[in-house]
């Protein structure tokens, strides 16, 4: 009996602990609120992380990712430059004078369905280029994608093949080589969709 | 409000945290245009995601280079975090409910490839 109850307190404390990731960012996150570096505020931080991490359980991401630093500049890099982009785009679309552009949804299917990439990608898309996420499909890794302005992204294609890119640098940063590989690998075949 | 010495850089700091606001305010400013011009839901939301994403974050880089005190910058950083969050969910989310109640006429979207099955439910 009490051998379960120890067993029971261990595996709940080795599903906090196994959360760090989570409960450093929390710690950081109410650091970050009260806008000083002291024992105090890391100490409550954590203390408030654990009971946050224990009282509204996620179900656990399985990613088996990695992390390439040079990649992930490339990747911000290029998110950077795009916002800036985009964002004076649309802009420039919403004061000039002049009929609305034509406005379209695009499907588009992503190589990798899992929900990490998957979730990264739609999210740096939609605050990215002339894109925005309606509808996204866990089981195909299919992509519903509004374009505010279609002749000016390309037309279709254009769109897909951006989004592709982005979902490329996506996984040059954080899938692991097996995943990679064969993204790779289906890359011909995706190209002719 | 600080204790940085007056000098070039303390100049540098001053005119591009000008450039940012004034640049945060028209792009701000853009998406409020967006938002009231712009005909259908969907091209709406573009409005709030991108320009208004974007001026927020300058608005808080410039306030950022001119307060230059740490404790504010954390708190700035927070915000340009759960801005950048927080803005693509809601967007999606409300586009979504737009289409699946009917409020996004399909006609109007040229091409529309969105699979009638998935509006239906």
């Amino acid at each position: 009996m009490t051998g379960a109850e120890s067993e029971h307190a261990r595996g709940g404390l080795g599903r906090v602990l196994a959360q760090w990731p989570a409960l450093v960012g929390l710690t950081l996150v109410w650091v970050l609120l009260w806008g000083q570096l002291s024992w105090g505020n890391v100490v409550g931080g954590l203390l408030l992380a654990v009971l946050v991490v224990v009282a509204f359980p996620l179900p656990p991401i399985p990613s088996r990712g990695t992390f390439r630093p040079v990649p992930f500049a490339g990747l911000l890099g290029r998110f950077v430059t795009d916002l800036v982009v985009a964002s004076f785009q649309v802009a420039w679309v919403a004061v000039r004078p002049g009929p609305q552009p034509q406005g379209a949804v695009v499907q588009v299917r992503l190589r990798n369905p899992d929900d990490v990439y998957l979730t990264t990608t739609a999210v740096l898309s939609t605050l990215v280029p002339g894109t925005m996420i309606v509808e996204a499909e866990r089981d195909t890794g299919m992509l519903s994608v509004h374009v505010l302005d279609i002749e000016g992204s390309g037309g279709p294609d254009g769109v897909r093949r951006y989004l592709l890119d982005l979902e490329d640098r996506v996984l040059r940063s954080f899938a692991p080589r097996d995943v990679l590989a064969r993204c790779a690998a289906q890359d011909g075949t995706e190209g002719t969709r | 409000m600080t204790e940085v010495e007056p000098g070039f850089w303390t100049t540098v700091a001053d005119v591009v945290a000008g450039v940012s606001l004034l640049a945060g305010a028209f792009l701000t400013l853009a998406a409020a245009v967006g938002a009231l011009r712009f005909d259908s839901l969907l091209a709406r939301m573009h409005a709030i995601t991108k320009p208004q994403v974007l001026g927020l974050v300058l608005l808080l880089l410039g306030l950022a280079l001119r307060v230059r005190s740490w404790s504010a910058v954390a708190m700035l950083v927070l915000v340009v975090v759960f801005q950048l969050a927080t803005a693509p969910v809601s967007a999606h989310l409300v586009s979504r409910a737009g289409f699946r109640t009917g409020k996004v006429d399909p006609d109007a979207l040229v091409p529309n490839e969105m699979d009638p099955e998935a509006r239906r439910d």
